[in-house]
């Protein structure tokens, strides 16, 4: 691993351990071994990113594991990642077909780590340059969409130059990923591997600013922008820039990244949505010690967009979640956040009569980004959604410019790290295509 | 990367695995797509004289979790027409000309033999495996296993063979004999030019209970099988290794018998054989078993620093030998490691009722001369369990993923009094954790 990149030594993530620990070898194989290895297999077909689940199993259980980390990284190559940040019970082992038999899913987001965690960093890509094609891709942000972009572009010839307008590459998979299931050094480490298979990255160059659009159109073959998504939205009540009140990306960013962050004294905090983002920071202010965490959620609890076991998970960690509550404001005393006042929520609509005093010493605000329309729409050709989501071909991830594309949470609006890679590697496969004509 | 080629009496082909003659080398169709998957060869389903199979055929033994770790069949050589076997033979061998194709022929006149010979060159085949093994159906009309069972009528129909084949001749063995050297040798003195072996084991796979039929069953009555499957490879390893051992054996060897991941093949290549075939284990999962045949044999050589499929082949075979040929003052002894200990105590009850009492559980009292472990018996991994895992500390040590919500039930960790351990290794195989019991050696007493 190369000193390229530094992280602070201090981080606050760094006390929380791995919710799930790494699979000893007798652990993965006893797993490993009850896979049925099914044909044209259902947990195959849940991954966005179609790797063959049954295949890498089985190469566990015979000890081919190398023969594994190659079938999961030539579908996947953030397959380390996935491993470690896929809500697998909704994707692949939500789908296992044990579960119809009353049997626990295999699982599989375990043995994909225990297969990949040993090869990354290692000489894995040591692959052969594919024949030089003279054709270049400009890629706009380092978050998963284009590390698998490029990766797959590289591998086909052409070459690739990432732009990432913050000092350290990743995006959202480095600052947003829950710390119990990744540390943002692990994800450095698997992010500079990919990089090391022949890809080029410039860091803070911020595209539309240090340089224009236009000139990456004309000096490139083809674009791929994959820029994710934009700052937190806000509640648009009043209060809501007293100290205290926090977006959650922000928050996740610096438990994630920060060594200046204190908790001390810190005894409540109000966490506004009911998504995944939600849930988890609130469960991480509540593993750092702080006894009083709510989730307040407009809707009930069967409307909410998070999932389910992530609630499930959040309350076992002592988070309460409140549904069918809104805040109506920010209640502050000297210029100190208090709390909030909060009215009963019916449809998403406060009931008038219904406000009540709500305390809280820290308001986290998690109600979804915005799209990153600014930056996009200096593209010539390329359309944005009334939510700011750029709109591609669902097929090729071509945008209305025919040589630019699009993915990642930049289109689909903030989904996981799997669709991400499955829309970048969409994307190589058709920038190919238009490439060779 | 290792090169896996090898080159069997001259039939060359890129990879030492080979489908063996059974179902799934039935039609050309199969065949092909087995082929495009990276199959290095093809035996073809044993052509014959036209016969009529029997409806059901198979019978499976199932252990636990795992089904069809055995397979009995009742069926018999191809029932296509054999234009129909010669003319796919030949096309697939247009299509693949890097493979091996075989034909596999059953006959019993010396006229049938020769036109069979003939007609099999003719489509192309890379070589003739002539099928003196199986077991049910053929032997009866004085084929199959009842030549491989009489060395002298091998040593005829081999003859036979050699006087009209210009490709190389392969003789297919049945293992339902008493010494397998006999027909061996009388095939090789005849002038074959490889062997091929197990066939298929005779054997009854079960009774219906409900039905009280023999499974399989035909209308209501079976008959004895061929026995395959992961189950018959001991068996299979043993015959191996004993013609490779043999000096009178001087031919390559085609390995077959409960092949089923890439370890078994390496197992036989280092047993002596110089390519594998397959075939239940295709039955079971399909053509597409062979990515990790491949794969997990290349890697393996890699690991090993070895550059070829060649320099495996019967790398183990010279290490087998007589009995008496043993080092008596040889010892080992049982570890168990109590960091991956779960505690259930399955070596315990199995040595002392079934070995030689010398696991012992932590409050066995200790008799003068015992040697009990100098380590915390119960270790806090297990002390643990009982606690949920919480991801808010920075313990390092390993946690369990899900909690165990069990009361404390106090996990046992065994121990192994060495003094009495006689190295037998039935704790290390009745272990259901991975590497937890390892048998250490015992500086000899010399």
């Amino acid at each position: 691993m190369s000193d390229r990149f530094q992280l602070r030594s201090q981080r606050t993530e760094l006390v929380f351990a791995d919710l799930k620990a790494l699979y000893s070898r007798a652990e993965a194989l006893a797993e490993a071994q009850r896979c049925l290895y099914c044909y044209d297999a259902p947990c195959t077909k849940a991954c966005p990113t179609r790797i063959d689940v049954p295949g890498f199993v089985r190469k566990i259980a015979t000890g081919n594991l190398k023969g594994a980390a190659r079938t999961i990284l030539e579908a996947n190559v953030l397959g380390f990642s996935c491993a470690r940040v896929c809500p697998v019970d909704v994707l692949c082992a939500g789908a296992c077909v044990l579960s119809l038999q009353y049997r626990p899913p295999i699982e599989i987001g375990r043995l994909q780590r225990y297969a990949t965690e040993p090869f990354v960093g290692t000489s894995f890509f040591g692959r052969p340059l594919a024949k030089r094609t003279g054709r270049k891709i400009a890629l706009v942000g380092s978050g998963p969409a284009s590390l698998a972009c490029s990766f797959h572009l590289v591998g086909l010839g052409h070459e690739s130059v990432i732009f990432e307008k913050r000092a350290v590459p990743g995006g959202l998979n480095l600052s947003g990923i829950a710390p119990y299931k990744m540390h943002a050094h692990d994800c450095l480490r698997e992010t500079e591997w990919i990089l090391s298979s022949g890809i080029e990255l410039r860091t803070g160059v911020e595209i539309g600013k240090d340089v224009s659009c236009e000139r990456l159109v004309t000096e490139y073959d083809a674009v791929f922008v994959g820029v994710g998504m934009g700052k937190d939205s806000s509640l648009g009540i009043p209060g809501e820039n007293v100290p205290g009140v926090l977006s959650a990306i922000e928050m996740i960013e610096r438990i994630k990244l920060d060594a200046s962050l204190s908790l001390d004294g810190l005894e409540s905090a109000a966490v506004i949505g009911g998504g995944n983002t939600a849930t988890d920071v609130a469960r991480e202010l509540a593993h750092l010690g702080v006894a009083d965490v709510s989730i307040l959620y407009r809707r009930t609890e069967s409307e909410m967009p998070g999932y389910a076991h992530e609630l499930k998970a959040a309350r076992a960690a002592g988070v309460r979640f409140i549904e069918k509550t809104l805040p109506v404001r920010i209640l502050e005393e000297k210029g100190r956040l208090k709390g909030l006042v909060v009215a009963r929520a019916e449809k998403a609509r406060p009931v008038p009569g219904t406000e009540r005093e709500f305390e809280a010493q820290m308001v986290v605000i998690a109600i979804g980004q915005a799209g990153e329309a600014g930056v996009v729409s200096k593209f010539p050709g390329v359309k944005c959604d009334s939510n700011g989501r750029v709109i591609v071909d669902e097929k090729t991830g071509r945008t209305g410019n025919p040589r630019i594309f699009a993915g990642g949470d930049c289109v689909n609006g903030g989904k996981e790290v799997v669709n991400a890679v499955a829309d970048g590697k969409r994307a190589a496969i058709e920038i190919d295509k238009t490439l060779k004509g | 990367m290792a090169n896996l080629s090898i080159n069997f009496a001259g039939i060359k082909s890129p990879n030492p695995f080979w489908l063996a003659s059974g179902p799934p080398t039935n039609t050309g169709e199969q065949v092909a797509r087995a082929f495009e998957m990276g199959w290095g060869g093809a035996v073809w389903k044993t052509i014959g004289r036209p016969i009529v199979n029997v409806s059901s055929r198979l019978g499976g033994l199932d252990e636990a979790d795992r089904r069809m770790v055995g397979l009995s069949n009742i069926e018999l050589i191809s029932d296509r027409p054999i234009e129909t076997n010669f003319r796919e033979i030949a096309e697939v061998k247009k299509r693949f000309p890097d493979r091996a194709v075989v034909a596999s022929l059953m006959l019993d006149s010396e006229k049938e033999w020769h036109d069979m010979v003939r007609r099999s060159e003719d489509a192309g085949a890379d070589g003739l495996e002539l099928n003196f093994g199986c077991p049910h159906g053929m032997c009866e009309r004085g084929m199959g296993s009842a030549v491989g069972q009489e060395p002298a009528v091998v040593r005829k129909i081999t003859s036979w063979v050699k006087k009209a084949a210009r490709v190389p001749v392969l003789v297919k063995l049945t293992p339902n004999i008493t010494d397998i050297r006999e027909p061996a040798t009388a095939a090789v003195e005849a002038g074959a030019d490889g062997l091929v072996l197990i066939n298929t084991v005779r054997s009854m796979i079960g009774v219906d209970l409900d039905r009280l039929v023999p499974v399989p069953s035909v209308a209501g009555r079976g008959t004895p099988g061929g026995y395959s499957g992961p189950a018959v490879k001991p068996i299979a390893l043993h015959m191996v290794s004993a013609l490779a051992r043999d000096p009178r054996i001087s031919v390559p060897i085609s390995g077959i018998g409960g092949i089923n991941t890439w370890r078994d093949a390496a197992e036989f290549i280092a047993l002596g054989s110089t390519s594998v075939q397959i075939c239940t284990a295709v039955m079971h999962h399909g053509f597409r078993i062979i990515e990790d045949l491949v794969e997990g044999l290349s890697n393996y050589l890699d690991e090993k620093e070895m550059t070829s499929v060649n320099e495996l082949i019967g790398r183990v075979a010279r290490t087998v030998g007589e009995w008496g040929e043993l080092e008596l003052g040889y010892k080992v002894a049982a570890d168990i490691d109590p960091d991956t200990c779960i505690g259930c105590q399955v070596c315990y009850v199995s040595c002392r009722d079934g070995g030689h009492s010398a696991i012992h559980l932590p409050e066995d009292a200790l008799t003068p001369g015992h040697l009990a472990p100098r380590r915390p018996i119960i270790t806090e991994r297990l002390a643990a369990a009982t606690e949920t895992a919480s991801p808010g500390s920075a313990d390092s040590s390993r946690r369990r993923a899900h909690s165990v919500s069990t009361a404390r039930t106090g996990y046992r960790v065994p121990w192994v009094d060495q003094t009495q351990c006689v190295g037998c290794n039935l704790c290390s195989l009745v272990c259901p954790v991975h590497g937890c019991i390892t048998m250490r050696e015992i500086a000899s007493k010399q």
